[in-house]
C-alpha cells in the first residue's frame, strides 16, 4: 500500500531516489487535463475562439481573393495589352520620320518572326490647312467642314489594330501600290461628316482632293486614334503628302511573345543601327499578375496579421484572467506535485489548441468567402494550397505566443500563495 | 504499517520562518518536532500563531529561513523545486479546509488527479481512485460533479485524492473548519481509520475537542510549539 516499501526498515537508497525523482507528467495526462481545463467553460473557449477563427479566415480569404481577383484581372490584361508591341523612331513627338527610319516593308519583316500575328505601319499626316468635308456646297447654316486626324496606314494594321468594320472594306495593297485616292473612315469621323452607308459611293474632300470612301469602321481597340480619323493608303500619303518614311509600326503578337519580339523587332527593321529604334511592350502578363498579386497581397496581410494581432491580444487576455479564476486550482495542482513547468506546460497547450482550433475553423471559413464570392462574380477561385494548411500552423503559433505571459505567470505563482487566495 | 525503526517520518531541528528582511515578522521560531510512522498529531493554536506556515513547510510548499527540515533522513532544503515537486506527490497527502475539488471535473477525476503527476502507470487509475473512493464510503458518487456534494461529502472526496498515492504522510489543514458536528465526527472516524492501516497525519485545527482525537497534541503560540500531550 505506501509508496515506499515500510517492511524494509530504514530508507533504502533506491527509495530515497523513488521519492525525490522530480514529479512526471505523460503527454496523454498532459492532453487530458488541457482539454478538459479549456472545456471547464465552453462559453469563454468558444468566444476566445472566435477571435482567432476572424483573423485566420480574414487572413486566408483575403489572401485567396487577392489571387482570385489578380487573375482575373490579368486574365482580361492579357486579351488585348499584353500582346501588343509599337516600334518606332526616337523622334521628337510631332516630328516626321527621316527618311529611311523604318523600312515600307517593315510589317513583311517582322510578320516573319515567330510570335508575330499581323504588323501594320501607322503614320499620322500633316495637311496643312485642309479640312476635311463630305459636301461640295458651302453651307453657311451648318458646319460641313472639319479640322480631322488624316493617317496612312498600310493594310495589315486593321487586323493589328483589332479593328472591325461597320460596312465597305478595308484598304489593301492595290489601293496602296496605285496609290488610290479611296479612304476608310474611323466611325466618329464618318459621324462628323454625316455618312452612315456606303450605298451612294459616298466621297469626301481633304482640300481640294476627292477621295471615295470604301469603309467605315465601328471598333479600333488597340488603336482608339482610328475612330476619329480618315484612314489613307500608305502608297497614296506617300504621293499626296510626300510621307518619307513609317512613323510606326503597331505589332500583334502571340500570348506571351511580346519580349521575344520586342528583342528582335529592332534587328530585323534596322539590322544597320537597331538603337534608333524604339520598343514599347507592355511588362509580361505574369509580371502583371505578379504585381497586382503582390499590392494586394500586401495590403490583405496587413489586414489579415492585424486580426490576427487581435486575436492573439484576445487569447492572452483571456488566459490572463482564467490564470487568477484558476489560482486555486493552481495551488492545488503544485500540492499534488506539478512543478512550474507543468503549470506552464498545461497553459500552453490550452492556448496553441484555441489557436489550433481558430485556425482550422478559420481556414474552412475563409475558403468558403473565397468560393462563394468567386461564385457570385463567375470567377475561377484561386488560392494556393499552402496558405489553408498553414492557417492552422499559424494559429496555433499565435496561441502559443499569446499564452507565453499568462503561462509564465502561472508558473510562478507561489503553491502557498496560490492556495490561499484561491480557497 | 510496519514501523520503520529509528528513522521518523518528518524531523524538524531548530525550524524558524521569517517574512521579509532586517525587522521581518517571525512566523515561526526554533521549531523542533518528530512525526513517526502511525503517528497522529494535532495542532491547535489561534489565528496567525504560525500553523499553517508550519504546515507548509512540513508539506514542502514552502521553505524554512532557519534549521533543517528532514523527510525520511531526506534533506528538504537540498532538493531543488522540481524534486519537491516529486516528494509532495509521492510522499505528502493534502487535505485543505476549502476542499479544493475541481468544479467542472467529476468526483472520480477530482481523485485521479492526484496521479498525474507521478509518473505512475495509467492503468487501472480509475480502478484505484474507486478504491479510494470505497474507502471513504463515496463509490456510489464517482461519477457526481463535485458541486452536487455535501460538504462532508467534498471532504472524503479530498480525503479518497490525498490517499490515492498511498503517501507516508497526511496533512490535514482544518479538515472539518467547514462541517457541521456530524459531518466533523464522520470525517475524524475516518481519519483514525486511516491511521490505524497505517499513515501517519498532522492535523492542524482551533478545535480542542478535534484534537482530542489524536495521539499526539502540540500547542502553537506565536510561532512557538509546545507539545501539551
Amino acid at each position: 500500500m505506501n509508496a515506499l516499501h515500510p517492511e524494509a526498515g530504514p530508507l533504502r537508497e533506491s527509495d530515497r531516489d523513488r521519492l525525490i525523482a522530480p514529479s512526471g507528467m505523460s503527454l496523454r495526462d498532459l492532453g487530458d487535463e488541457a482539454v478538459a481545463g479549456l472545456f471547464a467553460r465552453p462559453g469563454r473557449l468558444a468566444l476566445t475562439v472566435i477571435g482567432t477563427v476572424v483573423g485566420l479566415a480574414a487572413l486566408v480569404a483575403t489572401l485567396g481573393l487577392s489571387r482570385t481577383a489578380s487573375n482575373q484581372i490579368a486574365g482580361r490584361f492579357d486579351e488585348l495589352a499584353a500582346t501588343e508591341v509599337v516600334v518606332s523612331t526616337k523622334n521628337p513627338p510631332g516630328q516626321p520620320a527621316p527618311v529611311g527610319a523604318l523600312p515600307w516593308d517593315a510589317p513583311a519583316r517582322l510578320e516573319r518572326l515567330n510570335g508575330v500575328v499581323a504588323a501594320g505601319n501607322l503614320s499620322t499626316l500633316n495637311p496643312g490647312d485642309d479640312l476635311v468635308t463630305a459636301s461640295a456646297v458651302n453651307d453657311p447654316q451648318n458646319r460641313t467642314a472639319f479640322k480631322l486626324t488624316v493617317v496612312a496606314t498600310s493594310p495589315g494594321l486593321f487586323i493589328a489594330a483589332r479593328a472591325e468594320l461597320a460596312t465597305g472594306r478595308y484598304l489593301d495593297e492595290g489601293n496602296s501600290q496605285r496609290a488610290d485616292r479611296v479612304v476608310v473612315l474611323g466611325p466618329n469621323a464618318a459621324t462628323k461628316l454625316g455618312i452612315s452607308t456606303l450605298d451612294h459611293q459616298p466621297a469626301i474632300q481633304i482640300g481640294d482632293t476627292r477621295y471615295h470612301v470604301i469603309g467605315i469602321l465601328s471598333a479600333a481597340a488597340r488603336q482608339p486614334d482610328l475612330l476619329g480619323a480618315v484612314i489613307l493608303p500608305e502608297g497614296t500619303a506617300r504621293q499626296r503628302y510626300a510621307l518619307a518614311s513609317p512613323e510606326r509600326i503597331a505589332v500583334e503578337t502571340s500570348i506571351g511573345a511580346t519580349t521575344l519580339i520586342a528583342g528582335q523587332a529592332r534587328s530585323a527593321l534596322r539590322p544597320d543601327d537597331p538603337n534608333v529604334l524604339k520598343v514599347a511592350f507592355p511588362p509580361e502578363p505574369r509580371r502583371v499578375r505578379e504585381g497586382v498579386q503582390s499590392d494586394l497581397d500586401l495590403l490583405f496581410l496587413v489586414l489579415g496579421a492585424v486580426s490576427l494581432i487581435v486575436g492573439g491580444i484576445g487569447i492572452a487576455n483571456v488566459t490572463l484572467v482564467a490564470v487568477i479564476e484558476r489560482t486555486g486550482e493552481i495551488g492545488l495542482r503544485r500540492a499534488l506535485g506539478a512543478s512550474r513547468r507543468h503549470i506552464a506546460q498545461q497553459f500552453l497547450l490550452e492556448t496553441t489548441s484555441i489557436g489550433l482550433a481558430g485556425g482550422v475553423i478559420g481556414a474552412c471559413l475563409g475558403t468558403l468567402v473565397i468560393v462563394t464570392v468567386a461564385v457570385h462574380n463567375t470567377w475561377t477561385p484561386v488560392l494556393d494550397p499552402l496558405v489553408p494548411l498553414a492557417a492552422p500552423i499559424i494559429g496555433a503559433l499565435t496561441g502559443l505566443f499569446a499564452g507565453a505571459y499568462p503561462a509564465l505567470r502561472a508558473a510562478h505563482l507561489e503553491p502557498v500563495e496560490a492556495l490561499r487566495s484561491g480557497a | 504499517m510496519v514501523d520503520r525503526g529509528t528513522s521518523p517520518v518528518i524531523a524538524l531541528e531548530g525550524i524558524g520562518r521569517r517574512y521579509g528582511t532586517g525587522l521581518g515578522v517571525d512566523a515561526l521560531v526554533d521549531i523542533h518536532l518528530e512525526v513517526g510512522d502511525r503517528d497522529w498529531l494535532a495542532i491547535v493554536g489561534p489565528s496567525g500563531s504560525g500553523k499553517s506556515t508550519l504546515l507548509n513547510i512540513v508539506g514542502c510548499l514552502d521553505l524554512p529561513t532557519s534549521g533543517r527540515y528532514r523527510f525520511r533522513d531526506i534533506d528538504v532544503a537540498a532538493l531543488n523545486d522540481r524534486q519537491r515537486a516529486g516528494l509532495r506527490a509521492r510522499g505528502i497527502g493534502f487535505v485543505f479546509q476549502a476542499f479544493h475539488l475541481l468544479p467542472h471535473r467529476s468526483v472520480i477525476e477530482n481523485v485521479m488527479l492526484a496521479d498525474v503527476y507521478r509518473r505512475a502507470s495509467p492503468r487501472h487509475r480509475r480502478a484505484r481512485a474507486g478504491d479510494a473512493l470505497d474507502k471513504v464510503g463515496l463509490a456510489h458518487r464517482a461519477e457526481f460533479l463535485a458541486p452536487t456534494l455535501s460538504g462532508g461529502e467534498r471532504q472524503r472526496v479530498a480525503i479518497a485524492r490525498a490517499l490515492m498515492g498511498s503517501p507516508d504522510l497526511l496533512l490535514c489543514d482544518e479538515p472539518t473548519g467547514n462541517l457541521d458536528s456530524t459531518t466533523t465526527h464522520t470525517i475524524l472516524d475516518l481519519l483514525a481509520d486511516l491511521n490505524d492501516h497505517g499513515t501517519s497525519i498532522i492535523m492542524i485545527t482551533h478545535e480542542h475537542d478535534v484534537a482530542e482525537r489524536a495521539h499526539r497534541r502540540a500547542r502553537i503560540v506565536d510561532g512557538h510549539l509546545t507539545e501539551t500531550s
